[in-house]
């Protein structure tokens, strides 16, 4: 309960600067959106709709009971109100990373554990710069390099677009490299330290098969600090989302808050980042209050 | 390690040396557009015809300076509001941490998209975009030094000996704290350049013609069917230089036994 409590101040914070992000456009945000052309009806129009001629804390005010009703605001071109825009692009997204995240979970830890279980082996040398290597290739290029090879050389995938059931394949495989990485560094350095353990030692002294020892016993207990590692790496999916939904043509929120952003439709970028920050904070308590669930140590000290 | 310091220090060398190299990146030839590699330019042309190489070293400068301003000004804050915090605790330390919390809880650079997407394109917002999102990093690292480190008896010996505020936090605790640090700015520094160059690609950060990286691959990945080579040396050359950085942060990480 008390870290349901915690979170109120942060939600809090992300709403309020959020609301400001409007308000930190240099000049003014009613001339920004619409261009030079606008006619002085649209712009009254405007800012009336957006509530721009209201008082500040008013503003907010109004902003948060909006928000309380799933009322977005209406987007500034095309008219359309934002929740259903969100509403119809947000599952892209959440599919994607799910498939990313499950993707990086069957090859990180795998990598992970046979890095360890060779430790100092070639195995080990060759598992670790392969992470190295795929942490430092940011989505924008190996989204392209994958698209290289697996759409262009190969042809066995679309190169982009969400028409073919395929297509989610590059995508996620991009959005799950730098998981990846993590993972498997991870894994690795976590099973190393526990491997070193006196109940390791001790499962291993009463005659029990490797296997079990690895499995249940040092596995078990190598993994609690990954979880956490995932919790908070299922954000950094969320935000590596937004480029890589622009280089594949992912119709998902990322590529919704790009599109608003080169509109200058600014209540939907809004709503697209206060979006992906409120679910990465859920997502964070989440797997908070699973840690404490999964860890012995916490759950009975409480 | 030698190599990683080889890319690294070929990179910082191209950044300092380009400017005087008599390139020109911006000259157009159109007749060449997208041509492969030849005399004059040895990787070849880009989507307006002109010269890879010559763009990529310029970028290189690019990058590094917007990465090293933003450190700069990102650590400067970060530790001095870390220090503060983590060392006189209270109201203050329990506001800091309550604004540290709300800025990370934007994964990422999704807090820098939303800067540099309201503040406007170009090298200036890209900057302070990246410095508004990236000093929690070293807050919150000097913090939780600042907090273990406060009770050490060194401290108190300074404390009872009447040094001043000051003279404690900069003379007494800093120090201490240089190892962890530095090898959080070596991985900063990496992300930042990640950063810039996601920024740019997704058309927030530099504009044309100034050349970036990012802006580069953005080009690049639109002809990426018709001109492969243009996408795989900007993507490489990056790649070299986080993959650089990422190595010797691990190499400074091991040699003063900073757990991550």
């Amino acid at each position: 309960m008390t870290r349901l409590f915690a979170i109120i101040p942060t939600v809090f914070g992300v709403l309020l600067l959020t609301f400001m992000l409007v308000h930190l456009i240099p000049g003014d945000p009613v001339e920004v959106m619409l261009g030079e052309s606008a006619t002085a009806a649209d712009r009254i129009q405007l800012r009336a709709g957006l509530g721009l001629d209201h008082p500040l804390p008013q503003q907010f005010f109004d902003y948060l009971e909006k928000l309380s009703h799933g009322d977005f605001g209406i987007s500034v071109h095309g008219h359309a109100p934002i929740s259903g825009l969100l509403a119809e692009r947000f599952p892209a997204t959440l599919c994607l990373a799910w498939l990313s995240l499950s993707l990086a979970v069957m090859l990180g830890l795998p990598l992970g554990i046979v890095a360890a279980l060779n430790h100092d082996h070639w195995l080990d040398r060759l598992t670790t710069s392969l992470s190295l290597t795929l942490s430092a290739m940011p989505h924008f290029w190996l989204g392209p390099l994958l698209m290289l090879v697996f759409a262009l050389w190969l042809g066995w995938l679309p190169v982009s677009g969400m028409e073919s059931a395929h297509a989610i394949v590059l995508p996620a495989l991009t959005l799950a490299s730098g998981l990846t990485a993590i993972l498997t560094r991870m894994t690795r350095s976590s099973l190393l330290e526990v491997l070193n353990e006196d109940f390791v030692r001790t499962a291993r002294a009463k005659g029990l098969p490797e296997r079990t020892v690895i499995l249940r016993h040092a596995l078990r207990a190598a993994l609690l600090p990954v979880i956490t590692v995932l919790g908070l790496q299922l954000g950094s999916l969320l935000a590596g989302a937004v480029v890589t939904e622009t280089v594949f043509g992912w119709e998902g929120i990322g590529r919704l808050l790009v599109e608003s952003i080169d509109k200058r439709d600014y209540p939907v970028t809004q709503a697209c980042v206060l979006v992906i920050a409120l679910t990465y904070v859920l997502v964070n308590l989440v797997t908070d209050l699973l840690y404490s669930r999964i860890d012995p140590r916490i759950r009975f000290s409480e | 390690m030698r190599f990683s310091c080889a890319i690294l220090l070929f990179w910082i060398g191209a950044a300092l040396a380009s400017p005087w190299l008599g390139l020109r990146p911006d000259e157009i030839h159109l007749e060449k557009i997208l041509a492969g590699p030849d005399v004059h330019a040895w990787l070849g042309y880009d989507d307006l015809g002109r010269d890879l190489l010559a763009r990529l070293l310029t970028g290189a400068g690019v990058s590094l300076t917007v990465a090293l301003t933003v450190t700069v000004f990102a650590l400067t804050l970060g530790v001095l509001l870390g220090l503060c915090g983590g060392y006189f605790g209270g109201w203050w330390d329990r506001l800091l941490v309550q604004i540290m919390n709300v800025f990370l809880a934007f994964p990422g650079i999704l807090l820098a998209i939303a800067f540099a997407a309201v503040l406007g394109p170009g090298l200036v917002n890209l900057i302070l975009a990246l410095c508004v999102t990236s000093w929690v990093g070293y807050a919150r690292l000097t913090r939780a030094q600042a907090l273990s480190l406060r009770g050490r008896q060194h401290v108190l010996a300074a404390q009872v000996l009447g040094a001043s505020t000051a003279r404690i936090l900069l003379r007494h605790m800093l120090p201490l704290m240089a190892a962890p640090l530095l090898v959080e700015l070596t991985f900063g520094i990496a992300s930042l350049v990640i950063a810039e160059a996601s920024l740019s690609f997704l058309g927030l950060g530099i504009q044309a013609p100034q050349a970036s990286w990012g802006a580069m691959l953005r080009d690049g990945v639109r002809y990426l069917l018709v001109a492969p080579h243009f996408v795989l040396t900007v993507g490489l050359s990056l790649m070299s230089l986080v993959l650089a950085v990422n190595m010797l942060g691990d190499y400074l990480r091991d040699l003063w036994d900073v757990k991550s």
